[in-house]
């Protein structure tokens, strides 16, 4: 009988080389006359074992890795296809990794397990069980019972995605839409890539529910033109999801009717915001709108719009078969249910990590992360992407959610977590902040368009050591001015890093200047 | 990329037709335009404009908000590389000055050879396994300065053709 190999196919694994690993399988057994098959799954997140290959036993899948290519002779001749654990590059059964092991996947649940684009997969793992209840439903009860989970928007406002739907579901309108962020574009975030790559029915299901929720027919995904990986595969999956009748004017024989769509973005960070997003799928500049009116109220094409983050609609589908309360038992205070965390940056074992809230930033960048790549000490952490703060050891131990980080004046954003050893120079990594925001400014408002242009040049005043004193507190009042000033979160928080930077990596400013 | 930069008036009208009947179509049509030639010509802004009942202006506007969209054509290959916090962590600063030395070339500019355009790009999503570094539709991990360099070999090596 021919064995399934897994080996995977996501953006990270392919980065490592895995097609070349599929080949070298196929070609080393065919020379061998061993009979298998690979199956090209997603990724169980855990980056820095791809390319993780997995055999499938009598006993459960069994994992290798890194595999390179060269490493594909050796692991036929130490027993791969038995799951035999006597390579170097064993890590026995891939459930038991401790890694995957101790997390909480409610919404990663499915990854790496199934082959992406197969909808029987999807199905033989819980999938579309949340449409089909779903269409058993009323509107009104469905928006309920995102209500009733806790779910905050999970793109970074942390806005609750019920409240939204029901001011959607409560505009009367001609035409509604849900428009999908996938513009994923804060550093150290890859999560919504994985659901996109890895398991797309989930998000096309989460936004179907969302359709009937509302009363919207019409979807897009406005998907950043970085990942040309997900779109191949977010098409291919409309594609046959129409075919099998999860998506069109007949929905599963109900009558109803979604239809969907992937629009590309054009490598602008500023389009992540939601009221630009909604601009550029107009086929418009991006630039922010004023609020209000709400998308809620006036979005897309004037039109009430729920846009909603992967994430967050890729946890309703869960919601809805599961139930409310089986989501929202996890976590802890306001923030309910679980967050992906993507451990990134300098960090030993980098990866997808979901876990109810409430764990602490330690416990993620030691016991699951095991420290730095380098080897060196740790020596700050960026949580939440460019526009949240930097956060220094003594703040790694506070519990990870909304209001905590909020009161010490930082965010969870999208979960990316971005750690940096003792090498860091934070100056230069404030003036990348004010830099980053003048490339990626929309230009519609002054302080986030000339601010960041005079943030990068302060800055350089202060580490060529011109009128220090002078300068840190011009910063620090330009800072002021951005947050308070701007009209969205790019200008009013691109200050939050170089502010953190100040408080807690003072010295970094006030180093001596070559030839002091 | 591979991207051919022959047009014509002709050609630029059909990508637009098959696709202004999409609610809010002038990204999708700069999309297939540029996916088709590299580029998005000078010459299709009037042509765009007049289809989709907008100004030049407009048109031009969105073309020039966009880091993706090109105004003119690109090497054979589009290099670019992550200049973001998590591959900062992991040494992109240093890929960065290494590949602008080794090819003689700042951002947004193309080697005499007409092989390679280096762009920077902010995130490819692949954050745990940087520096990262995207080739035309195909991204790369862990990219030190040797296997930049091992890279712009293979970019640059074409084989040779036998004349008969």
């Amino acid at each position: 009988m021919s064995v399934r190999v897994f080996v995977p196919r996501d953006t990270t694994a392919l980065s490592l080389g895995a097609d070349i690993v599929a080949e070298r399988l196929r070609r080393e057994a065919d020379s061998r006359g061993l009979e298998l098959t690979v199956v090209r799954n997603g990724s169980r997140g855990l980056a820095w074992l791809e390319p993780l290959v997995e055999v499938e036993t009598p006993a459960g899948r069994v994992a290798f890795g890194p595999v390179t290519p060269g490493d594909v002779p050796a692991l036929l001749d130490a027993g791969l296809l038995e799951g035999r654990d006597t390579h170097a590059l064993a890590l026995g059964p891939t459930e038991a990794i401790p890694y995957l092991a101790h997390q909480q996947r409610l919404t990663f649940a499915r990854i790496g397990v199934i082959e992406a684009l197969s909808i029987d997969d999807y199905r033989a793992h819980g999938g579309f069980r949340g449409l089909e209840a779903a269409l058993a439903l009323e509107p009104q009860e469905i928006v309920e019972s995102v209500k009733a989970s806790g779910l905050r928007g999970r793109g970074g406002a942390a806005f609750p995605t019920g409240i939204k739907w029901q001011t959607v579901l409560d505009t009367p309108a001609d035409k509604k839409y849900v428009v999908c962020n996938a513009d994923e574009g804060d550093s150290g975030t890859f999560a919504d890539r994985l659901v996109m790559e890895c398991d797309p029915y989930m998000l096309i299901e989460g936004m179907i529910i969302t359709g009937l929720a509302v009363g919207a027919s019409q979807g897009y995904i406005y998907l950043r033109s970085e990942y040309p990986l997900a779109k191949k595969i977010l098409d291919d999956a409309i594609t046959r999801a129409e075919a099998a009748g999860y998506l069109g004017s007949d929905l599963l024989g109900s009558g109803r009717t979604f239809q969907l769509e992937v629009r590309l973005g054009a490598g602008a960070y500023i389009c992540g915001e939601e009221t630009s997003l909604l601009e550029s799928l107009e086929g418009k500049r991006g630039l922010v709108r004023f609020k209000p009116p709400l998308p809620a109220i006036e979005g897309l094409f004037g039109r009430p719009t729920v846009v909603n983050n992967v994430l967050s609609l890729a946890a309703v589908p869960f919601i809805i078969a599961e139930g409310a309360e089986a989501y929202a038992n996890h976590g802890m205070g306001r923030s309910r249910g679980t967050l992906a965390l993507q451990l990134a940056g300098n960090v030993k074992r980098g990866g997808l990590v979901e876990l109810a809230f409430g764990t602490t930033l330690r416990t993620l960048m030691e016991d699951f992360g095991g420290g730095t790549a380098s080897g060196r000490p740790l020596r700050a952490v960026q949580v939440g992407g460019p526009l949240c703060a930097y956060l220094p050891e003594g703040q790694w131990d506070l519990p990870l959610d909304y209001e905590t980080f909020a009161e010490i004046g930082a965010g969870i954003g999208h979960g990316g977590v971005v750690m940096f050893d003792d090498s860091v120079d934070m100056a230069e990594q404030a003036r990348f902040s004010m830099e980053f925001c003048k490339v990626e400014s929309c230009g519609k408002c002054t302080p986030c368009r000339i601010g960041s242009t005079r943030g990068v040049e302060v800055i350089d005043r202060i580490r060529a050591g011109e009128n220090r004193d002078a300068n840190l507190e011009l910063l620090g009042e330009l800072c002021e001015t951005m947050e308070d000033g701007s009209l969205c979160a790019m200008g009013g928080m691109t200050p939050f890093p170089v502010q953190s930077a100040l408080t807690h990596f003072l010295a970094d400013f006030q180093r001596p200047v070559d030839g002091d | 990329m591979n991207a051919s930069p022959d047009w014509t008036p002709q050609l630029i009208q059909d990508e637009t037709d098959a696709l202004k009947h999409k609610p809010g179509a002038l990204l999708p049509i700069l999309h297939a335009l540029q996916d088709r030639l590299g580029f998005i010509p000078d010459q299709a802004v009037p042509i765009i404009a007049e289809s989709l009942g907008q100004t030049r202006a407009e048109v031009h506007g969105v073309i020039s908000f966009y880091h993706h969209f090109r105004t003119t054509p690109p090497g054979t290959h589009v290099v670019q590389i992550c200049r973001a916090e998590a591959c900062q962590a992991m040494g992109a600063r240093a890929l960065e000055a290494h590949a602008k030395a080794s090819l003689g070339i700042d951002y947004h500019q193309t080697t005499a050879d007409h092989e390679i355009t280096l762009e920077a790009v902010y995130c490819l999503g692949n954050c745990a396994c940087g520096p990262s570094v995207r080739v035309d539709d195909r991204v790369l991990g862990r990219v030190s300065p040797e296997a930049f360099d091992a890279l712009v070999d293979e970019l640059s090596t074409r084989p040779l053709e036998v004349i008969g």
